[in-house]
């Protein structure tokens, strides 16, 4: 319990700063609002298609701006030697990831929960029929997008070009996560049930956080510490 | 010593590829219903199950990195994924080349050759961010645990085609459980794999040595600016 407890701590102290500064917040949900926009113009936002890509458009939309978020996760502490004086406390670099991912986590959810309304504005989208499902589905696939998006968070918080590495790494490792929550939205949000062969996707986004949870959480110790 | 393993390999490798060629292009029929393109699977198949394999070999070079702290064995990783990536990529050009021909499009947006871009994808990342570190140690260690997150994604891409619904041929080979190629048809296959390692084998040889030598220069070079 006091592996929990003192990641929750982290998670607190960071939720806690998030609240007060409110700078990753602002700028997801301005940068999320834009792509909403700039979407707008690629395409017809009436047409029924957008029905059938408007989970994918969303994903988008979240990892984009989720990116800013996990840039922010372990940058903040560069600022007067924070990271070194966190790795020193007695807290194990698990418990400093994790909390760092219960943070990013609700700090991203906070953002999608804020984009939803938007976007069914914008786009005319009807998700009332499955809106539980579609809930469960943001939890899983935001969970794999903050898990391996606070590792890489890690990795890259002391390289040379943090900003160019952290989303040409990351991308690509979130690629089944996003799949998985994509296939899953564009279903529900055009108001079908979920047929047999979707129940694949659902597996592969559980799959995706319980591996990569464990192996971040194994990992991070050698990416932090050494 | 290390030069006429190089030397061997090298030789033994041409000279296998040179036969295979031969069996490949002048004795083995064309196949009943894709006509000549289906060479192309000669070369596909086993560049594809040959850098696998060197991506899967490079993932424990770096966890023995990981264990033992030599840098030795990080650098063999790193020479291993670059020949790995070079055959991974003809891998999928001759993938495209077959589907140019067979399916009319050179991309098909199927899970399984989407997944093998999204790996291709993430070891140009380890190439980018092995470059953006300085520190041995520390980029020994980053790289190590982008190559163990990297393998995972490459089981996904070795089962995808069980797991999803795929354009990409099933198994053809007896060994998986496909319904076999004809008779003298699949022996040039595995030659092919065996002539392909001995080639990469031997690359990852002269890309190490590249490396040594190339640490060696800048040892040189920081000790003559420290005067």
């Amino acid at each position: 319990m006091s592996f929990l407890r003192q990641a929750w701590a982290v998670a607190a102290k960071d939720l806690r700063s998030e609240i007060r500064s409110k700078e990753s917040i602002n700028a997801s949900v301005a940068f999320a609002l834009v792509i909403l926009l700039l979407f707008s113009f690629a395409f017809d936002p009436t047409s029924d298609q957008v029905r059938e890509i408007a989970g994918g458009l969303l994903w988008l939309v979240f990892a984009f701006a989720g990116t800013l978020i996990l840039n922010r996760s372990f940058a903040r502490e560069l600022v007067n030697d924070c990271l070194d004086a966190l790795l020193a406390s007695p807290v194990s670099g698990a418990q400093l990831f994790l909390g760092k991912v219960i943070a990013n986590f609700l700090i991203l959810l906070a953002v999608e929960l804020a984009c939803l309304p938007v976007f069914t504005i914008f786009y005319n989208v009807h998700w009332t029929q499955s809106i539980w499902l579609l809930f469960v589905v943001m939890l899983l696939g935001n969970w794999g997008l903050t898990v391996i998006g606070t590792l890489f968070s890690a990795m890259t918080v002391n390289l040379r070009l943090r900003e160019l590495m952290l989303p040409m790494l990351v991308y690509p490792m979130m690629i089944p996560a996003l799949m998985g929550a994509i296939q899953l939205s564009s279903v529900l949000v055009s108001g079908e049930p979920l047929a047999a062969d979707n129940q694949i996707w659902f597996r592969v986004l559980v799959a995706f956080d319980v591996i990569f949870t464990l192996l971040s959480l194994a990992l991070v110790e050698t990416v932090l510490v050494g | 010593m290390r030069t006429k393993l190089i030397v061997l390999l090298s030789a033994l490798a041409g000279g296998l590829l040179i036969w295979n060629l031969h069996t490949i292009f002048l004795r083995v029929p064309d196949e009943a219903s894709q006509g000549a393109v289906f060479r192309v699977f000669y070369f596909h198949f086993p560049s594809a199950v040959t850098s696998f394999t060197l991506f899967f070999v490079a993932m424990f070079s770096a966890l023995v990195y990981l264990r033992t702290r030599d840098l030795r064995f990080d650098a063999a990783a790193a020479a291993i994924n670059e020949v790995a990536f070079a055959f991974a990529t003809i891998t999928l050009i001759t993938g495209m080349i077959w589907g140019r021909i067979i399916w009319g499009i050179w991309w098909a947006w199927d899970p399984r050759i989407t997944s093998y871009f999204i790996c291709l994808l993430m070891y140009f990342g380890y190439f980018m961010m092995r470059r953006a570190v300085d520190e041995p140690h520390r980029r020994a260690r980053l790289s190590a645990v982008l190559s163990i997150l990297a393998s995972v994604d490459i089981v996904i891409v070795w089962k995808s085609i069980e797991w999803f619904r795929t354009q990409h041929p099933g198994p053809v080979l007896e060994i998986r459980g496909g319904g076999g190629m004809a008779p003298g048809m699949e022996a040039p296959l595995f030659w092919n794999c065996v002539a392909l390692l001995l080639l990469e084998t031997s690359l990852v040889l002269v890309r190490m040595r590249q490396q040594s030598i190339q640490g060696e220069i800048e040892s040189l070079r920081r000790y003559v600016h420290a005067f």
